[in-house]
């Protein structure tokens, strides 16, 4: 029993820490470092010096211009990606939509798509959830009756994650209501938000910002052949990416980089006549979430070394979401705590209060969301209890 | 990277796992829990004669060579059932200070007897003041001449009762609180006031009271005024050990709530169809894993090195808080079988909760991670 990487691995590790240490700039590390993130220029950018690199899709093969990376090169990308606080890569392309399409698309779809998505040329969204359909994915209502060589698609698909910029969406449709099981007669389709007919409408989050949209489809007609896989079959292809979408939601690292900074904080911030380390409580607080932490990173790598000897990942994927998730709630509720009335100022523009304290309050409101996305974390303990429990 | 047992590993979980199954069920415990010694002297020679007791030692000292991870490995399969025999006191921590600062002849004349299976010995590091803070040493020792003489109280020693030798921790100089000035002697049991009783997850303790208890100079383990070190050591030895047994018992009482609540029925459905049941079943499984995997972090740190402290201290605290909640939520699941005597997983649980008192509690450990 032992946690070392093999020499090759250390040698990789060196080269992926030289290039968030060179190649990472500085306009978007000071973004990020001041929790704003990015705006999506420079997150298209970032994108693209990644793809420069070759390393934009840790998880495609190399025939579709992946890395071809073994499970631990992904695992020590995302660790010293998260150890430098370089950004998320935008899932929807890379993470969710690319691998349906490699998986199960025509070769005219991958030829058509696959670069574009690699070389972030093409903004992309997910349309899954519906007004009516949250949890309950299957009760999508979102049609698409053929009409020759086209769809008609009418509905509504919500919280659409940066759905403002997207130039296309990748939707769960019906296409039959006819069905035995609600889950079956839903196909995956690819729709140019160019296409007459669609209507974005913002949705302004609880901390004020503009994430996540409302998309409507009035008679909007798509190509035939933009229907992935076979018609009926969606809901398979879409079980698939949900779970990529969750293994992604851990945030080991991005979550321990938070911890350290707020450690540093701690020491030199002062409160009152001294400082915050002072405060046994917020300290004990800081202990538990580090506690909690370490325990996270074991999971994942206990889960790593059985998908490197060759195991399929199961559900530890919503272990891995569940438990990563709530200590990420768990620090957010420390730096909201740790910036006092500094929590308070709303000015987004021009911050009040200076260094980690700064929209600490905003962070907490909106990352709320983390433990409701991606299928909830109530979700996730019925999908343990059903699977690994036998419940 | 690499979480896989190895092959002297297997071995042992294997061997412990089929003494379990094939020697040592629920009734077969509670009896040796009821016995005059509180265990049974028998089965205590099968863990000799299994090399069970020569795990954590040396080849030098007659031991196996083990390394932490084997005694973790060893000592989580052990949990599994509820064994009473005194492999904490006599193996992880009174042979831990023998092996740690004992002579060639001490060890030939107690190590190795303690090895064999032979001898019972036990640490007393715990007196009625002093609660977790280990350099809280009243007990005193003075020359006279070449002997020792030494006179105080140790108070809820393991196995005191039983054992034939007892180590004790004295103070040889400093005040109260020092770690500097306490020695280690090893204390026939002979001349020893001692007040034997049960603890509530039926294990055995004692209080012991040393008034002018007189050894020879050969008792005296390690240097005279340096023993905190070892002690300290020992500790946090016996502390990953109680871990390792925790989170074992953690595991069987996840697995058994899991499987009556598929057994009872209520209302017409077994109880683990209740969506209310099952997300509580699945915080446990989650405690389970993280317990599990922040052990076996702890336990390559000690192997490893690295701030053993701050692991063991992890570890611990996570076992006294996710732990005590699982094995509430596990009598909770149960309902009213959960708080019977004659249900094992109440007695699962008395564990767990003994072990959560012992070493530090969580409040005393998370103290220690804040600092």
């Amino acid at each position: 029993m032992h946690v070392s990487f093999s020499d090759a691995e250390v040698a990789f590790q060196e080269e992926v820490r030289g290039f968030f240490a060179h190649e990472y700039p500085d306009d978007m590390r000071a973004a990020m470092d001041s929790g704003d993130g990015l705006s999506p220029e420079l997150q298209v950018r970032w994108q693209k010096i990644l793809h420069e690199k070759g390393w934009a899709a840790p998880n495609w093969p190399e025939k579709y211009g992946g890395t071809g990376w073994t499970p631990v090169q992904k695992y020590i990308f995302a660790r010293e990606e998260g150890h430098a606080n370089a950004p998320y890569v935008i899932p929807f392309g890379i993470n969710m939509v690319g691998p349906i399409i490699y998986t199960f698309g025509s070769e005219a779809q991958k030829q058509r798509f696959l670069p574009d998505i690699l070389a972030s040329n093409v903004w992309w969204c997910q349309g899954y959830s519906e007004p009516g359909a949250g949890s309950d994915l299957a009760a999508l209502k979102t049609k698409a009756d053929l009409a020759g060589d086209h769809y008609v698609v009418n509905g509504t698909k919500t919280w659409t994650t940066l759905g403002q910029h997207a130039d296309w969406i990748f939707c769960l449709v019906r296409t039959s209501s006819d069905v035995a099981r609600r889950q079956e007669g839903i196909s995956f389709l690819l729709i140019d938000m160019q296409s007459p007919g669609i209507t974005v409408n913002p949705i302004i989050l609880l901390d004020g910002t503009h994430e996540v949209n409302e998309i409507h489809f009035d008679n909007v007609e798509v190509p035939v052949d933009n229907l992935v896989g076979e018609e009926g079959k969606g809901w398979s292809y879409g079980k698939v990416l949900l779970q990529h979408e969750r293994t992604n939601s851990a945030n080991t690292f991005r979550s321990a980089y938070r911890l350290r900074k707020l450690r540093e904080q701690a020491a030199r911030s002062v409160r009152g006549q001294e400082p915050l380390a002072a405060d046994a409580n917020f300290m004990r607080r800081l202990a538990d979430a580090e506690v909690e932490l370490k325990s996270l990173e074991y999971i994942e790598l206990r889960t790593l070394a059985s998908v490197a000897s060759g195991k399929a990942p199961g559900p530890e994927s919503s272990f891995l979401k569940l438990i990563g998730t709530e200590i990420q709630q768990k620090i957010d509720a420390l730096y909201l705590d740790a910036a006092g009335y500094y929590a308070l100022p709303y000015r987004p523009d021009i911050p009040v209060g200076e260094g980690d304290e700064i929209n600490a309050a905003l962070r907490y409101f909106n990352h709320r969301k983390t433990t409701i996305f991606a299928g909830s974390n109530e979700i996730q303990r019925n999908i343990i209890a059903k699977h690994v429990l036998g419940l | 990277m690499d979480f896989s047992l190895n092959e002297l590993q297997t071995m042992l979980a294997d061997s412990v796992s089929k003494f379990i199954d094939n020697e040592y069920d629920f009734d077969t415990r509670q009896k040796y829990a009821a016995s005059d010694r509180g265990f049974s002297d028998d089965v205590w020679s099968t863990f000799a004669e299994l090399g069970w007791t020569a795990v954590p030692f040396s080849e030098d000292d007659g031991g196996i060579g083990g390394s932490p991870v084997d005694v973790m490995v060893f000592i989580q399969s052990l949990a599994r059932g509820l064994v009473v025999e005194p492999y904490l006191p006599g193996i992880v921590l009174a042979g831990g200070i023998l092996s740690r600062v004992a002579d060639e002849d001490q060890k030939a004349r107690w190590l190795q007897p303690v090895i064999a299976g032979e001898l019972h010995a036990t640490l007393a590091w715990h007196e009625p003041q002093s609660r977790y803070d280990l350099a809280s040493i009243a007990t005193t020792a003075t020359q006279d001449g070449d002997d020792w003489v030494v006179n105080g109280a140790k108070g809820v020693v393991p196995n005191g009762g039983a054992a034939d030798l007892v180590i004790v921790p004295a103070r040889t100089a400093g005040d109260l609180g020092d770690t500097a000035g306490i020695t280690l002697f090893a204390v026939p049991a002979g001349p020893l006031a001692r007040d034997a009783y049960a603890t509530v997850d039926g294990l055995r303790a004692a209080e012991i009271v040393l008034s002018d208890v007189r050894v020879g100079p050969d008792h005296v383990l390690g240097p005279v005024g340096g023993g905190f070190a070892a002690l300290d050591e020992t500790i946090d030895d016996g502390t990953l050990a109680v871990c390792a047994e925790a989170v074992g018992i953690m595991q069987v009482l996840k697995d058994r709530t899991v499987e009556y609540s598929k057994q009872r029925r209520q209302f017409g459905v077994p109880i683990g169809t209740f969506q209310a049941l099952q997300h509580r079943m699945v915080d446990m499984l989650m405690a389970c894993e993280k317990a599990q995997s922040l052990l076996m972090w702890a336990v390559m740190t000690r192997a490893g090195g690295g701030d053993v402290k701050r692991a063991v201290s992890a570890i611990k605290y996570l076992v006294g808080t996710a732990g005590q909640k699982l094995g509430e939520e596990a009598v909770q699941i149960h309902g009213g079988m959960g708080v019977t005597w004659d249900l094992d997983v109440a007695h699962f649980f008395k564990r767990l909760t003994v072990i959560n008192r012992m070493f530090g509690n969580a409040d005393f450990h998370l103290d220690r991670l804040a600092a």
